[in-house]
């Protein structure tokens, strides 16, 4: 019934077209960043100023519905409407802007005498959302840092390296996308990418694991194809575990993302997107950019007894 | 019965014993875990602090979130979280909070009760009342009121002496609630809702006894005199986030995510019995009881599940099935070099702990940074993250290998390949 990826024996090269591969990723974190720097990100309440209304029905709404009984409940005309649930009986309504108190209340008690249930109503001040973004950023920035430091000590400092460009990568193409596809960038977004970066690493890591223990298998490393056929070989090891372990994590994520509440579906998105991103960076990325800077600092290391000696 | 069958005998035993632990107290353990307000619903509300005058010293802070929490204790909420954040602002979450907006009313007022006459000059502060002396009670016309005592009576008197003196409108004493610069009797007097709470002619020396009277509700004033009991602040408050969930949608969201985490998990277990057949079963068994462990020393923290902390949750299972994984394949790769079962079994969980270690390790770095340098949401994700990690050592490291050890070292499973996804002709010397 099932296959078995059994790839270790299987003659792939993973390896011969790395530059295509770094091609690919430099390219997508160029139009990521014209992408960022133009259209931006699709951003929720709670990364700008202002206020969000969610209402819950029993029977399916439209926009215009939604929109009629906003004006009803006081002359509210929200920016932008957008219906949830299967049967559209969910709708969010958002306003640029914070809103006063009294508004809330009264957008509150309309609804609770219209609906017979509390809508949920959030509001942000902008100072809040940019912080708490900055922050997140700065808490990776310096979990990214302590990684290079664990894993320079426990490995070797061109590991953390290539591991940490690799966490960054797929924390970059997660925005991307969500720029291409301008999904709302919320709270738990952060968490998403979070999530991405802590599945980054593990599965960097496992790699790095493998190349480490196959270096060890060899008493000198001759030249760069000797050095290519062992990450090759390496990759190829664990494959299988790579594949399966993200298909098992995507399970997961994909239920949630198909199933789960509208509230979290972007979120469990991101984490689909950003688990696809990880593995392919942990292969592609990571592993052969390790590669070519190790293969750079051996050339050093043999070069330089000849230059003592011209002095 | 040998040996082999005491080994494959602990195993069944181990294993219906966790399953009829978890069957009895999942429940109470789903019970008592505590749920961010995203999740059951509920008010969140971020203040930034002004103070009336020239700095904000800690004292302020202090006091102020302990007003709040006296306030919370009003609205009777059971799971309130009053945090101090940064260097001036206060975070407040009443999860389950049925009527929002009354607590938010109630939060947000300064609660700073001025006597003023109707030139608006201030006579009395609040600070001259008596702690908890408020109470809501009626008049002679059996109209609700809230009876105030003074615990500052000299100065009442005097005050009071002075007013009876003057005649009307000038023996007015007038009692605001939050009255802010700007406002003025005469102006408010002539609205239909004046913001002011009272203004009570004055025909004799006080003391200690006050009352505010007005057009009230009993219901206003129960709250009026709860509120007063609560103590004033000392600064205001400037919302700058707020955060309501409709409890229904909470509960949807909940409902929701629940039932997807599930298919979720089911896939996976069905995955990893496909693919990795007998070793699958017990990694199956691990897997449940890491969940339930989780959440067992989850709530033993007090931790708070929000959506962020269930995301963390996806990716520590993820983590616990690799652990799984590692060690399974690297079990599949020693059975395809010829090695006996036994060893197979020895060398794979020995080499596949130092990657699962490195991998966990790093993750717990970042978890740790996240928590130390991140704020709420970031942190609770950090939170679950690192609990899930170190329970997966438990039960991925050393409970698969005790599950599945009971099995390799009773040697029924001795050639039997197939079982572990192991095809025949791939292994070595065969």
């Amino acid at each position: 019934m099932f296959v078995d990826f059994n790839m270790a024996n299987k003659n792939i090269d993973l390896i011969k077209h790395r530059k295509k591969y770094f091609s690919l990723s430099i390219i997508i974190v160029l139009i990521g960043t014209i992408l960022l720097s133009t259209v931006g990100l699709n951003l929720g309440i709670d990364f700008e100023s202002g206020t969000r209304v969610d209402i819950a029905s029993d029977a399916p709404l439209t926009e215009e519905e939604v929109a009629d009984h906003f004006i009803q409940a006081g002359g509210y005309e929200p920016d932008d409407i957008t219906l949830a649930g299967d049967n559209n009986e969910q709708a969010s309504a958002r306003f640029i802007g914070a809103m006063p108190q009294e508004d809330v209340t009264t957008i509150q008690s309309y609804f609770i005498d219209e609906f017979g249930e509390e809508p949920s109503v959030s509001t942000v001040s902008p100072q809040i959302g940019r912080e708490l973004a900055q922050n997140a950023i700065i808490a990776t920035l310096i979990a990214a840092f302590g990684i290079v430091i664990y894993v320079a000590f426990r490995f070797e400092f061109l590991y953390g390296v290539a591991a940490v460009v690799a966490l960054l990568y797929d924390a970059f193409f997660v925005l991307t996308m969500f720029s291409i596809f301008q999904l709302e960038v919320n709270i738990p977004f952060i968490a998403a990418i979070l999530t991405v970066v802590g599945y980054s690493i593990n599965d960097t890591i496992v790699t790095f694991d493998r190349i480490r223990e196959n270096m060890k298998k060899q008493d000198e490393i001759k030249g760069f194809d000797h050095l290519a056929k062992v990450v090759n070989d390496s990759l190829l090891q664990t494959l299988t575990r790579s594949i399966n372990t993200v298909l098992t994590v995507l399970f997961a994520a994909v239920a949630i993302w198909l199933l789960g509440s509208s509230a979290i579906m972007s979120f469990a998105f991101a984490i689909v997107i950003g688990l696809i991103a990880g593995t392919y960076s942990s292969l592609f990325l990571a592993a052969q950019l390790w590669l070519v800077m190790k293969h750079r600092s051996l050339e050093r290391q043999k070069n330089k007894p000849v230059e003592a000696e011209e002095y | 019965m040998g040996k082999k069958g005491l080994r494959i005998g602990a195993f069944f035993a181990i294993v219906i014993a966790l399953g009829v632990l978890i069957a009895q107290t999942a429940t109470d353990v789903a019970r008592d875990t505590n749920l961010g307000l995203d999740l059951q619903g509920g008010f969140e509300v971020l203040y930034e602090l002004q103070p009336e005058d020239g700095e904000l010293t800690q004292e302020d802070i202090q006091s102020t979130a302990t007003a709040l929490n006296q306030r919370v204790n009003v609205l009777g909420v059971s799971e309130p979280a009053i945090s101090v954040e940064g260097e001036d602002r206060i975070r407040v979450q009443l999860p389950g909070v049925e009527d929002q907006q009354t607590a938010r009313e109630t939060l947000g007022t300064e609660a700073e009760l001025s006597f003023r006459d109707i030139n608006d000059n201030l006579l009395m502060t609040g600070e001259s009342l008596q702690q908890g002396g408020s109470q809501a009670t009626f008049n002679e016309n059996n109209e609700p009121i809230v009876s105030l005592t003074i615990s500052d009576g000299e100065l009442f008197g005097e005050i009071t002496t002075e007013l009876s003196q003057n005649s009307y409108p000038d023996n007015l004493l007038v009692i605001w609630l939050d009255y802010e610069e700007g406002m003025t009797f005469e102006e408010e007097a002539q609205k239909e809702d004046p913001a002011f709470m009272s203004a009570a002619t004055v025909n004799q020396t006080l003391t200690t006894d006050a009352s505010i009277t007005g057009n009230f509700t009993l219901e206003e004033t129960e709250f009026l005199a709860d509120i007063l009991n609560a103590g004033s602040l000392p600064v205001s408050l400037e919302e700058v986030y707020s955060n309501a969930v409709g409890a229904s949608l909470g509960e949807q969201a909940l409902q929701q995510t629940l039932f997807a985490g599930m298919i979720g998990v089911a896939l996976i277990f069905l995955y990893m019995i496909g693919y990795y057949r007998f070793m699958g079963v017990i990694a199956t068994i691990t897997l449940s009881v890491y969940i339930y462990l989780v959440m067992i020393f989850f709530n033993a923290i007090q931790g708070v599940l929000t959506l962020p902390g269930i995301a963390a949750l996806i990716l520590g299972v993820g983590m616990a099935v690799d652990a799984n994984i590692l060690t399974y394949e690297r079990i599949k790769e020693e059975l395809k070099d010829g090695k006996s079962m036994k060893s197979a079994y020895k060398a794979g969980s020995r080499r596949a702990l130092g990657t699962i270690i490195d991998a966990n390790i790093t993750t717990i770095i970042a978890a740790a940074v996240m928590f130390y340098f991140g704020t709420s949401a970031v942190q609770g994700f950090a939170v679950m993250l690192i609990v899930s990690i170190l329970t997966s050592f438990i039960t991925a490291v050393w409970g698969a290998r005790l599950l599945l050890g009971l099995w390799i070292n009773s040697r029924v499973l001795n050639r039997k390949y197939w079982l572990f996804g192991v095809k025949g002709r791939d292994v070595r010397g065969l």
